[in-house]
């Protein structure tokens, strides 16, 4: 213990703690590194899974719809599915994480915004699964010829849902006081909700009382947006699904600032 | 000089109900150490949770660096750094990667060589790769020294920096404290030890049920408060105090063989006097001791005095 230490000198901190959301947005990105090969090669098995079943199995019956493919069909709704729940595990995990470890006084006790915390945290998680994204897209094409009509509105389309379900992932691991609760969220309503969204039919294949029903679910609008921007057909306006995620990413902005405010669950 | 810590009137009621605080007023001076003492619960983790931005304060005022804790947070966190009294760390981590962190949380440029000496000063070098889940308690407990300092505070906070910590360890850490004092860090501890208050702090602050029942410098303390005793060892024992002596309130100990003096340190006492008055009376003194009463005694009798 006799190496030199520092001599404390007055530090004027930057507008903007750059250093503080690159250090966030590394350690976390760092973590999903840790589990590298869960991390990729879990969705690369489930994509393939659901190709064997819903492609190959229904696909031989069906062979199209609204002139797509089967198979290339359920392309966008399997990219979704996985961007929603990815997002929300990473971003609830990597709150939750240092909650439960206790670790998070430091981030707390430091000189970061609200605004910088959010952007490291959402940041690396929206990161994460738009990465996971590209895989299955990747995995995809090997199975079934896939066509990008509005490749630029698939990438906005894709970076937006990421960077809102993160968000929303965000809220559930502040809200979150145990790991149960953490899983419940994504298990119970996103799954559900995906599936019953058409990711992997077109609602117009309801009957009249569900696909009523179904213009009730906002996942719906999302899965339309993204699979229109695959291949041009919808079943609702593009102008509404944007419209629905811009407002969700409103909302889940509005509780994250109401959060940092009251420090709910965060502070005493 | 500005201080490196002020507050005012600062209170804290828990969403529970429990006023942890009542109404604090304190300035801690730039370069000292100041020792928060006070038994458990007494809100000692409140107030520095409160100064550092993890506990949102109810009533009240504080200034880190001149800075106001809660309107003006980027600049009064950036001068702080904490070791809580919670052993928290990413278990998977390396150390390197967890004090780099810590640098870049707190908005500092990278700086290895830095962070090198930092880790060395704290004889960690050789555990720089070393993941934090395969370092023993003491050695966590340097890496999350590290942590605070690794972005360069001007004010250090420790948490019971010493609690469950090896002799050993406890002299490095306190060699540590002693080292960034001379280089102008401001050192705010919280101890348990009053032995270590009384070896390290400069001043001393007693927290009782969320009021500070007392600021001291601490030599001043242990002179106020504390008795001094002079025991005088007899060469034949007494079997009761001679009548002459009675207006010194004088004590007898040990089958007669032991004369105890008890005052307090404010009052000087002729020793010369006293000893004539002996000598007259026939007295003889073979030998003679005097004594100090220790912080912890006098922490002991303020608390319990209040109950
Ligand atoms: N989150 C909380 N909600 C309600 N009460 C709390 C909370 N945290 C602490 N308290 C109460 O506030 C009081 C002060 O606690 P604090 O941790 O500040 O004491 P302390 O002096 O640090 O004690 P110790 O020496 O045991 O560390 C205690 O009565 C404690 O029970
Ligand atoms: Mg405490």
């Amino acid at each position: 213990m006799s190496a030199p230490l520092h001599r404390p000198a007055p530090f004027v901190p930057p507008r903007f703690n750059r250093h503080g959301v690159l250090a966030i947005y590394r350690f976390e990105l760092a973590r999903a590194a840790r589990t590298l090969i869960q991390s990729l090669v879990t969705p690369v098995i489930t994509t393939s899974l659901y190709f064997i079943v819903f492609g190959s199995a229904i696909g031989a019956r069906m062979h199209s719809v609204g002139g797509v493919p089967y198979g290339a069909f359920i392309v966008p709704g399997l990219m979704m599915l996985t961007l929603f729940t990815e997002s929300i595990a990473n971003a609830s995990f990597g709150i939750f994480y240092p909650k439960f470890t206790g670790t998070i006084f430091e981030l707390l006790s430091a000189p970061v915004s609200p605004l910088e915390t959010v952007l490291g945290y959402v940041g690396a998680a929206a990161t994460k699964s738009v990465a996971i994204g590209s895989i299955i897209l990747g995995t995809s094409a090997l199975f079934v010829p896939i066509r990008i009509l509005h490749p630029v509105a698939m990438v906005v389309l894709l970076l937006l849902t990421a960077a809102t379900f993160s968000l929303f992932g965000f809220i559930v691991g502040i809200w979150a006081k145990g790991w149960e609760q953490i899983q419940i969220i994504p298990a119970l309503i996103m799954t559900p909700l995906t599936f019953l969204g058409g990711a992997f039919y077109s609602i117009d294949m309801l009957p009249r009382p569900w696909r009523t029903l179904s213009l009730f679910n906002p996942v719906v609008y999302l899965i339309n947006a993204f699979r229109w921007s695959f291949y041009g057909a919808t079943d609702v306006g593009i102008g509404t699904s944007i419209a629905f995620t811009l407002g969700f990413l409103a909302a889940c902005a509005a509780v994250v600032a109401w959060i940092f405010r009251t420090g709910y669950r965060l502070k005493n | 000089m500005q201080p490196a810590i002020s507050i005012q009137r600062l209170v804290k009621r828990y969403d529970s109900g429990h006023v942890a605080l009542h109404g604090i007023d304190l300035e801690v001076r730039p370069g000292e150490i100041f020792a928060l003492l006070g038994p458990n619960g007494a809100g000692k983790s409140t107030l520095i949770n409160i100064v550092c931005g993890i506990v949102t304060p109810t009533e009240g005022r504080v200034l880190a660096a001149g800075r106001d804790v809660v309107r003006e947070y980027r600049a009064a966190r950036t001068a702080i750094g904490l070791v809580p009294q919670e052993l928290a760390t990413d278990n998977y981590e390396s150390v390197w990667a967890t004090v780099k962190f810590s640098r870049g949380l707190y908005g500092r440029a990278p700086n290895p060589r830095f962070l090198e000496s930092l880790l060395d000063a704290l004889s960690l070098a050789d555990k720089r790769d070393a993941r934090i889940m395969t370092l023993s308690g003491g050695m966590k407990r340097r890496v999350m020294i590290a942590k605070a300092l690794a972005h360069e505070p001007q004010i250090l906070f420790l948490d019971e920096p010493t609690a469950g910590v090896d002799v050993e360890l406890r002299r490095d850490m306190w060699a540590l404290v002693r080292r960034l004092r001379d280089q102008g860090v401001t050192i705010v501890l919280t101890t348990h030890y009053i032995e270590e208050a009384e070896q390290m702090a400069d001043r001393i602050g007693v927290l009782d049920r969320g009021s500070l029942i007392l600021v001291e410098d601490k030599r001043t303390l242990i002179d106020q408060l504390g008795e001094r005793q002079l025991r005088l060892m007899l060469r034949r024992p007494l079997d009761a105090i001679p009548a002459g002596l009675a207006d010194l309130g004088l004590q007898l100990r040990d089958r007669g063989d032991e004369l105890v003096f008890t005052y307090d340190a404010t009052r000087t006492i002729d020793v010369s006097a006293l000893l004539r008055r002996l000598t007259d009376l026939s007295i003889e003194i073979t030998d003679m001791q005097t004594r100090q009463s220790s912080l912890e005694e006098i922490f002991v009798k303020l608390v319990s005095r209040r109950s």
